[in-house]
């Protein structure tokens, strides 16, 4: 027999999971409606963050209530999240600034290593 | 389990859906590869959002081994994807 979870922790854990779902919907939304690759690498993040941070925290409160002891293995999923997101953000954003430079786009920045000309780079002081 | 909770496990369920819905859109009519890498990726993270949302629906802990294996294959696919459209190679 499972025991009922008393009102106080329903609700916020009520108020957690909507909250997440018009996060994630926020995000979509963006997604569809953005107009360059740059402006909709943005809107993701929103679920990749505040959704997830809201239904962990909702599942742990939730879990703790219904064991009787602070279950935290919801946590692997948040800290697996956040280190694995920023890789491949870093990555497609460097494949899109790849992409575009290589068809010739000029509203894209030169790379770094053609502003500093190999001249400049031989007459400055070399360390040590 | 109480009303209150479930409405609004199926209010989060609703949005999940639609905003799976909506990046599946942009996944067909995506004008570039990294759109629809992009667009995957969110979809994979919706999926284990709503898997952790079934773990609190039917109260059991085991869905959040499937949620970690969906989050797992998620960044797994789109770091592969992503380094494909960036070198032309995944491992090199």
């Amino acid at each position: 027999m499972i025991p009922p979870i008393p009102l106080w922790v329903e609700i916020p854990v009520a108020l957690l999971l909507a909250l997440s779902g018009v996060f994630t919907l926020v995000a979509a939304i963006g997604i569809v409606r953005f107009r360059t690759f740059f402006q909709r690498m943005h809107p993701p993040a929103l679920a990749f963050s505040f959704s997830a941070w809201c239904v962990t925290l909702a599942s742990i409160l939730y879990f703790s209530v219904q064991d009787g002891a602070l279950s935290l293995h919801a946590w692997l999923i948040i800290i697996f999240l956040s280190l694995t997101v920023p890789v491949t953000t870093i990555l497609l954003s460097r494949t899109e600034l790849f992409r575009r430079r290589n068809s010739g786009d000029p509203d894209m920045p030169p790379p770094l290593s053609a502003c500093v000309s190999p001249s400049a780079d031989e007459s400055s002081p070399t360390p040590r | 389990m109480s009303p209150l909770l479930f409405s609004a496990i199926v209010f989060a369920m609703g949005c999940y859906i639609t905003a799976m819905a909506l990046a599946l859109l942009r996944l067909v009519r995506g004008p570039s590869a990294q759109d629809r890498v992009l667009a995957m990726d969110l979809i994979c993270t919706i999926a284990m959002l709503i898997l952790m949302v079934l773990a609190i629906r039917y109260r059991s802990a085991m869905y959040f081994e499937a949620a970690l294996l969906v989050s797992i294959f998620g960044f797994v696919s789109s770091a592969a994807m992503a380094k494909f459209l960036l070198r032309g190679e995944v491992i090199e």
